[in-house]
């Protein structure tokens, strides 16, 4: 897979860079740009055989085996409320680690992921309450890179474990 | 480099006692009571044998009159190590014709010194 | 050279606690009367290790703190003192407060000091009511020890001394050597030695085993008689010794003055202590531990053991680790063979393929019952508790128990035991508690004061049953039924079987204590214990007669992690259930279902009524089988009763590795877990007792449209 090739090779740049910047991988959802911590990115699939588990709710795809171990799958449209994109080929999911009382790791099914950016915290600003689709406590902040709008989410309260479950 | 015999029934100890002398450049074999080092001092002579007292199976009194009594040990240095600094129990311990003592509780250099003093 | 001690902590933790074990049974065993010389010896042995290993390692609050201890019990292995029922009370508080004290040390935490002041202070005062010789640590310098009868002065001035010192024959025998010694004088100072030979028989006389010489030595330099004599205390009684200072003229003189014979035989004693060597104290033996200071990192900084010490560490016999050693060999040599095949592949080649699939299955299998057994351990570590807790329950309740263990050897997983300690506890506790009664109402009942409390455990099947049974009143069917009743659990006018009645009491919320002792009853103890032991994949069930006494049966399987499953299908999906629960697997017989209003479908097999559960329905899936005569029932155990459920076919049977959906989602009711298939789909592993609560309250099926997936 092409795609998933050139984004590991923006993954091995994600050092950390002096000057206090962190990188965020970023993906679009419609045309809302958001952005997830680099390091907390495991790794990056593609769209693959979900084991869907009964009485879960709608964003839960189910969850599927990453090398021996079974990693629920969320999609983040229907997370967010937004409209339900069939999975196609190029459909990818972004393996995180998420932070909480445990830790975990949960995938989150998005269109496509674009470029990596480093956000230095001076461009970082609070998010406003723009009546986005999306819960602004998830939210770190927002970022305006290249003219765009950037969500950078807080995966530790979004995927955490009442929101998904 | 000296050939030793260490008897403890604490594991840590002769974890310690290994470590010390292993790292001074001596051989260290290990027992973990009298009656298994009399078992090996009868198959193998060593330089010096150090015991503790207090011990399951055998004590640490009777190896050394046992040892005694086998040629290979008449006069082999043999310390015991005794918690107890009175007079009667270093008295016993060399009425059963222990060399010296070494008191417990002592550190790895205590040790080095003492078996440095007996192997010259 | 120093050498960090810190590295040996670990294992010096761990004999310490095995040591206090080893003290708390043997002092039990005492308690009830048993008191032989081997247990008193043991626990002796256990102290002095503690005290020794504690003050070696820098831990001396610990070995202050044995050191009472040990005197006790060296004054009871010595027939000093009696062992009366406060000194045993107080040694196995004693061996509590240790516990805390290397527990606390171990997890760089605090100790409650007042308590171990407390104890402590009860040992000393049991130590001050004898005039039995204690053997105080000492402070004693050795210094009277030789035999010489000058005063000990110190002094730092450049003394000179004159040392005559005549080894009794047999000294060598002591292995002491004379010159060791003297070159220990020599460091402390200019030596010279003269020997005496006199007493040298002729060479056909002379025995080589004994020593015939004497010596005169001179030693001058800043030491004083004290240095002197430690140099000698090996020796002291072997020898005679006599130390005498020297005036300043006569040292000089003394060259002259003891030029007799020189030794021949012994001429590198001479050579060797001709250059002084500079006072060095580190070679000297200190004797009293007040002398030099002990290294001591007085606690771990960082934790060496997790604090949960239990699942720090296995031990495995050699046996085990070889076995697995081999086994692991042979799975290399059946890789390489498949790897070879592999390489020039071609039909004809197939006979051999399947022998080594064959092979590799065998392997496979061989090497994951090996790993299983090192992991399994006896549950005699579990039940070890127990004597200590009757002990001290039956003391605060003014009961007399007899604990019986039987099949203390019986292995279990070691996760699974650990898991399981609480719950027993729990009975344990209830049994004491509640089942039994006290002496007088036992004799008034016509049985024995003593009441007994039996801990059983066997292998049957793939399983471990844990059996607890008292001989006590059995449980109070009156009390349970009426406090069910009041908590609405059920209808005042039903009847209901004893079975029934009992069963009560696993519902949460339940407890018929009169007052919540702290020992057990707070009504939340029954629910938990079956909800534990059932995430264990086990079961609890009870059995009791009035006045007779109450049996509790637990059931767990051998291991957590690998379970034999039989896949089945529904709709599209597949689910597994555990084997072990599956009773048998029939064709649905239309005749013999009957739908019940509040209670949906049964059907009849034999002769009872089993409920009928559609799968497709609680997990709310599209397609799949309706008709039911087209699919099939798969009756399972559920908890304390049979339930059918309603697949559209069976798949293979296998064994499965269970994974946890915990990890990184969350506990999903219906079901115990997953696993990973050969084609490295997820399965989702069924929970029986999920999915009966499922059925009955259709609220928790919520109502999910489906995505459409690729």
């Amino acid at each position: 897979m092409n795609t998933e090739n050139e984004i590991l090779d923006i993954l091995d740049i994600a050092d950390s860079i002096d000057d206090g910047s962190q990188q965020y991988l970023t993906f679009e959802l419609d045309s809302e740009h958001y952005g997830v911590e680099i390091l907390r990115v495991q790794e990056i699939k593609g769209w693959g055989a979900v084991t869907s588990i009964p009485n879960t709710p709608e964003h839960v795809c189910g969850v599927l085996n990453l090398r021996g171990v079974i990693v629920p799958i969320i999609d983040l449209r229907l997370l967010f409320g937004m409209p339900f994109n069939a999975y196609t080929k190029t459909t990818v999911v972004v393996v995180l680690k998420v932070e909480g009382i445990t830790d975990r790791i949960v995938g989150i099914v998005v269109d496509a992921v674009s470029d990596a950016y480093n956000v230095h915290p001076d461009m970082i600003s609070n998010a406003p309450d723009l009546g986005s689709i999306v819960d602004t406590s998830f939210i770190k902040g927002i970022a305006d890179i290249d003219e765009c709008m950037l969500m950078l989410l807080d995966i530790d309260k979004l995927l955490s474990v009442e929101q998904i479950g | 480099m000296a050939n030793i015999l260490a008897v403890d029934d604490s594991a840590s100890m002769r974890q310690m006692v290994t470590f010390t002398l292993q790292g001074a450049g001596h051989k260290v074999t290990l027992a973990d009571d009298g009656k298994q080092a009399l078992e090996i001092a009868q198959r193998q002579s060593f330089d010096l044998v150090i015991t503790d007292v207090n011990m399951p199976v055998m004590d640490g009194l009777t190896l050394t009159r046992e040892l005694r009594k086998l040629p290979s040990f008449k006069f082999a240095p043999i310390l015991v190590l005794t918690t107890e600094a009175g007079p009667e129990k270093k008295q016993e311990g060399r009425a059963a014709g222990a060399t010296g003592w070494l008191i417990k509780p002592f550190n790895p250099d205590q040790l080095l010194a003492t078996v440095k003093k007996v192997l010259g | 050279m120093s050498i960090d001690v810190t590295q040996f902590h670990g294992v010096f933790f761990e004999e310490s606690f095995e040591g206090l074990d080893i003290m708390e049974t043997g002092l039990l065993s005492m308690s009830q009367g048993e008191i032989d010389d081997d247990t008193v010896n043991g626990i002796f042995r256990a102290a002095h290790s503690i005290k020794g290993g504690a003050g070696t390692f820098g831990f001396s609050h610990i070995s202050e703190f044995t050191h009472g201890l040990e005197t006790l019990l060296d004054q009871i292995r010595n027939g000093e003192r009696e062992a009366t029922h406060e000194v045993i009370e107080t040694l196995l508080s004693a061996v509590d407060t240790l516990r805390e004290m290397l527990t606390a040390v171990q997890s760089s935490s605090d100790v409650d000091e007042e308590k171990v002041a407390q104890v402590s202070h009860a040992l000393e005062k049991i130590l001050d009511d004898t005039v039995a010789e204690t053997g105080v640590n000492s402070e004693d310098t050795s210094v009277a020890d030789s035999d010489e009868s000058g005063t000990t002065e110190t002094n730092t001035q450049q003394q000179s001394w004159l040392i005559h010192f005549k080894p009794l024959p047999h000294l060598l025998q002591t292995g002491n050597e004379p010159i060791r010694m003297f070159r220990e004088l020599a460091e402390l100072g200019e030596l010279t030695v003269s020997v005496n030979d006199e007493e040298l028989p002729p060479f056909t006389d002379l025995d080589p085993e004994i020593c015939y010489f004497s010596w005169e030595l001179t030693l001058t330099g800043e030491m004083d008689e004290a240095e002197i004599n430690e140099v000698f205390e090996w020796v002291d009684g072997d020898c005679e010794l006599t130390i005498e200072r020297l005036q300043e003229n006569e040292a000089s003189d003394l060259p002259e003055l003891l030029q007799e014979q020189q030794s021949h035989d012994k001429p590198e004693v001479v050579e060797a202590i001709s250059q002084p060597m500079a006072t060095d104290n580190d070679s000297i033996v200190v004797e009293a531990p007040s002398k030099t200071p002990i290294k001591s990192d007085a606690a771990p900084k960082k934790k060496t053991v997790s604090s949960d010490a239990s699942t720090a560490s296995i031990r495995v016999g050699t046996d085990k680790v070889d076995s697995l050693v081999n086994l692991v060999g042979e799975l290399v040599i059946t890789q390489s063979m498949l790897g070879q095949i592999g390489d020039n592949f071609d039909v004809s080649m197939l006979p051999q393929l399947i022998d080594g699939l064959e092979q590799l299955e065998r392997n496979t299998r061989e090497l994951q019952e090996s790993i299983m057994r090192i992991r399994m351990l006896p549950i005699s570590f579990v039940f070890n508790r127990f004597p200590r807790l009757v002990h001290d329950m039956t003391s605060k309740l003014g009961k007399q128990v007899e604990l019986v263990l039987t099949g203390e050897q019986t292995e279990l997983d070691k996760t699974v035991m650990e898991k399981i300690g609480d719950p027993l506890v729990h009975l344990v506790r209830n049994s004491l508690d509640h089942g039994l009664e006290t002496p007088e109402k036992r004799l008034a009942a016509n049985k024995s004061e003593t009441g007994v409390l039996k801990l059983n455990a066997y292998h049957q099947g793939g399983n471990i049953v844990i059996e607890i049974s008292d001989d006590g009143a059995g449980l109070n069917e009156e009390k349970i039924l009426q406090k069910a009743i009041e908590k609405g659990l059920v209808e005042p006018n039903e009847s209901l079987s004893p079975e029934k009645i009992h069963e009560l009491i696993f519902l949460p919320g339940f407890s018929t204590a009169d007052q919540v002792s702290d020992l057990s009853g707070r009504g939340v103890g029954m629910d938990v214990v079956r909800k534990n032991i059932n995430s264990l994949g086990g079961a609890v069930e009870v059995k009791s007669e009035s006045g007779v006494g109450s049996t509790f049966t637990i059931r767990l399987p051998l291991t957590l992690a690998i379970m034999d499953g039989q896949i089945i299908q529904v709709a599209d999906q597949r689910y597994i259930i555990p084997l072990i629960s599956i009773i048998e697997s029939v064709e649905v017989d239309i005749s013999k279902v009957k739908k019940v209003t509040g209670k949906g479908e049964l059907y009849k097999i034999r002769d009872e009524y089993v409920p009928l559960i559609r799968l497709r329905n609680v997990f709310n899936l599209d397609g799949g089988i309706e008709d039911l005569e087209h699919g099939l029932l798969v009756i399972v155990d559920c908890e304390d009763y049979k339930i059918g459920l309603f697949v559209d076919e069976l798949l293979a049977q296998q064994q499965v590795v269970i994974k946890s959906l915990e990890t990184n989602f969350r506990k999903v009711k219906g079901l115990a877990g997953a696993t990973i298939l050969g084609d490295g789909t997820v399965a989702l592993i069924l929970d029986i007792a999920g999915v009966m609560a499922m059925h009955k309250e259709p609220a928790l099926i919520k109502q999910t449209s489906l995505k459409s997936v690729v």
